[in-house]
């Protein structure tokens, strides 16, 4: 049994927001505020000055492993994730070999064991090898523990693929992730159609990319009736459209990258490959607009799209280096940057954090709910620290932010009553 | 950020990779340095000692002939030794890194890498990440920049027409892939030019281009109007099989300068192109050998602002007096 003791509880599922401790029993809540009869905690955690929350639910990570291992493995990547309070990831279907069949899901799963970290769950890829011609056994995918589908990044060959893929999903109640980007329109890009890609001659993606690809599958979701989640949107233009969609009455959601919510074009140095990302940073515009579209809930979540990368890999001329950003770690003081710049409040950025995407993925977690598993995060929100390799656990080390100094940490994460990281 | 990593403590020239981030009073210091050079090029005996004992690698990862040949004879010309490489058909086709090649060259204790490259941004990286003894000259990356180009066509300009204040310039062409448009506007841009007119199809444009400092006319004939310099870029053949234009005749139809065309511009305009030319694509044949084209006298001035810039980058430029009583 375990006691987090007079923290701030910040819980926006069940609108708590006051000072209290939290009681846990084996891998549950058990009661918030309220002392049960009989409570003999075996440890108490003193959360004063602190903030209690559930713990943070990611949406699209890449853990590389699994053929990628030079890059970062399950182990160096689930230590970032418990210290950045994250306590359940959701993972990419583009690892070697793709989660394409059972077996894969099943190593996955295999493989977040025996790193100690078992809330990982895989997206199944939506077509065989990612490939986008042939649909992936997708009822089994889901018997084997993926939370939802997805192609990642790669593209569907044609439109009627995408409508029987989704026709399929829906018939078997599976949530469809879907990367919006039409990769002939972003033709091989690496820096939003701009002011930046024009004047440094980069081989530039327009939004229409996205809104494009994001128009098409939203006729889709109506046609076929999957439901739908959009992520890692980058521009104005798909704010509106999934304003529009929901007001229509679609089952779809979206979420925003967190680096899409602070860096534009602008702060690209030039050619500093650390800014390489997919979607590229667009402009001060979009950065308002998918600030405003999380404010009013158009957006629901906010996802790391943690990239971690070897040295090699972020190493040549910016259009050969590889995009992304390794962001687990940024992701809790980058949302407080958001709450002391009033773009949210802080009882929303939890809420896109844990338990909006819990919501997405239909999970009993993302909530202190006596019952529900004890995935909590304790944070400091002013604890300043700097991002070096002394305080960096992810093995990749690919972030603008390098250097920086950061205000708010995470001091204690638990997964299922368990107490995984300490700071 | 640019201008740091070009120029030394002391802000003098280090790397010269971009004309972006150089003052005009650099720019005017490398045309004053180049004229000083260009009169010993006419002479019997071609050469200085500036650059004696130095070792410049041409590091060509994308193939080139007049570009590599100015250089090594503009190298040849301040008495270092050089070496060229063509990396397109050697090392990186052995699966060997950018960085790997640079380190591997470094290690042969060279002083100076000139570098092409097929990506934007690739000189900066190599002098990003190169010895901090190494200069960098950058002889075109990707669609980014090509500022040596760009600086020996405003030395051919200043020869003809000193006052930059007074010039409108017209760009025509493919100017989306284009590193020596981008270069060029950068340069009438910081010398002060009136007018810099960029004339193309929508699809041979970057979004935004009047963000660099242009004006822009789809229309060949209206955009000629009071033009004194009309700048022809090179159009790639494989422009047409990206579906970027219908075909080579359309295009010499709307944008290829004729001697019809260049009528409407001012009469004593001058033609300039930075080769290789595809007559009857995009220039004439009669423009291009004509009284008003200055083709070959770019390639000549080639030499002497590359001795320059590549001169003042190794601190050992002899100001703006004249070389005299250096020659071997």
């Amino acid at each position: 049994m375990i006691r987090i003791d007079h923290g701030r509880i910040i819980d926006p599922a069940n609108n708590i927001d006051r000072v209290g401790s939290v009681y846990i029993a084996d891998d549950k809540i058990i009661s918030v505020i309220e002392e049960p009869d009989n409570f003999k905690p075996h440890t108490v955690i003193n959360a004063s000055g602190q903030i209690i929350c559930p713990g943070f639910i990611d949406l699209s990570t890449r853990l590389r492993d699994m053929g990628h291992s030079r890059k970062a493995t399950f182990k160096s990547e689930v230590l970032a994730a418990a210290a950045a309070g994250v306590t359940t990831l959701c993972l990419q279907p583009d690892t070697v070999p793709v989660v394409d069949t059972p077996a894969v899901a099943e190593l996955v799963k295999e493989l977040a064991e025996k790193a100690g970290y078992p809330q990982i769950y895989a997206i199944g890829a939506l077509t065989q090898k990612l490939d986008g011609t042939e649909l992936s056994s997708m009822l089994s995918l889901k018997q084997a523990g993926c939370v939802a589908v997805g192609n990642a990044n790669q593209p569907i060959k044609n439109l009627l693929i995408l409508r029987r893929a989704m026709e399929y999903a829906a018939s078997h109640d599976l949530l469809l992730m879907f990367r919006a980007n039409d990769v002939w329109l972003g033709n091989n890009g690496c820096a939003h159609e701009g002011v930046f890609a024009t004047r440094y001659g980069l081989p530039s993606i327009p939004e229409a990319a996205e809104t494009i690809a994001l128009a098409q599958c939203l006729e889709l979701a109506e046609l076929t009736g999957c439901r739908v989640h959009f992520g890692q949107l980058s521009c104005k233009r798909s704010v509106i459209k999934i304003h529009q969609a929901k007001k229509y009455g679609l089952m779809v959601s979206a979420d925003v990258a967190i680096h899409q919510l602070h860096l534009t074009e602008n702060d690209i140095a030039p050619f500093d490959s650390a800014y390489h990302v997919l979607p590229p940073l667009r402009t001060e515009a979009d950065k308002q607009y998918l600030r405003q579209g999380l404010a009013d809930g158009t957006l629901n979540s906010i996802c790391s799209d943690h990239q971690p990368h070897d040295l090699d890999a972020k190493l040549g001329a910016f259009p050969e280096t590889e995009p992304g950003m390794s962001a687990l770690e940024t992701l809790l003081p980058l949302m407080l940057k958001l709450v002391k710049q009033h773009a949210i409040t802080l009882e929303q950025g939890i809420a896109c954090l844990s338990t909006n995407p819990a919501r997405v993925l239909r999970l009993n977690s993302g909530a202190l709910t006596p019952g529900f598993p004890a995935d909590v995060c304790i944070f400091d929100p002013e604890l300043d620290w700097q991002v070096n390799s002394q305080n960096w656990k992810s093995q990749g080390v690919n972030t603008p932010f390098w250097g920086q100094t950061l205000k708010g940490r995470v001091t204690h994460t638990l997964q299922a009553g368990k107490v995984i990281y300490q700071l | 950020m640019t201008n740091n990593l070009q120029l030394n403590a002391e802000g003098k020239l280090k790397h010269f990779l971009s004309i972006e981030g150089l003052s005009k009073s650099l720019l005017i210091e490398i045309l004053d340095t180049a004229e000083s050079f260009a009169s010993m090029s006419e002479q019997q005996v071609k050469k200085v000692p500036l650059l004696r004992g130095k070792t410049i690698v041409n590091l060509f990862f994308e193939n080139s002939t007049r570009t590599r040949t100015t250089f090594e004879l503009a190298a040849t010309r301040l008495s270092a030794d050089v070496i060229n490489m063509n990396i397109a058909t050697s090392a990186t086709s052995k699966g060997e890194s950018l960085l790997d090649t640079i380190r591997n060259l470094e290690a042969m204790f060279v002083d100076m890498f000139v570098v092409r490259h097929a990506l934007s941004g690739a000189a900066h990286f190599i002098a990003q990440q190169t010895a901090p003894h190494i200069s960098v000259i950058n002889a075109g990356d990707g669609q980014h920049a090509h500022p040596t180009q760009a600086m020996l066509d405003m030395f051919t300009i200043r020869q003809l027409k000193p006052d930059f204040s007074s010039l409108r310039v017209a760009i025509i062409g493919d100017i989306l892939h284009s590193r020596v448009a981008r270069s060029e506007i950068q340069a009438l841009n910081t010398l002060g030019a009136a007018e810099v007119r960029v004339i193309a199809p929508k699809t041979l444009l970057p979004a935004h281009v009047e963000s660099l400092g242009v004006s822009v006319s789809h229309n060949l004939t209206a955009g000629l109007k009071d033009i004194d310099v009309v700048m022809m870029l090179r159009l790639q053949k494989e422009r047409m099989s990206s579906a970027l234009l219908p075909s080579e005749s359309e295009y010499f139809k709307c944008f290829g300068l004729t001697e019809e065309k260049l009528k409407i511009a001012k009469p004593d305009a001058i033609v300039m192109h930075p080769g290789p030319i595809n007559r009857g694509v995009e220039i004439d044949s009669k423009v291009a050998n004509g009284p008003q084209s200055v083709i070959l006298k770019q390639v000549s001035n080639g030499i002497a602002v590359r001795m320059a810039i590549m001169a003042m980058a190794m601190q050992t430029a002899p100001g703006k007096s004249p070389v005299t009583g250096a020659v071997q």
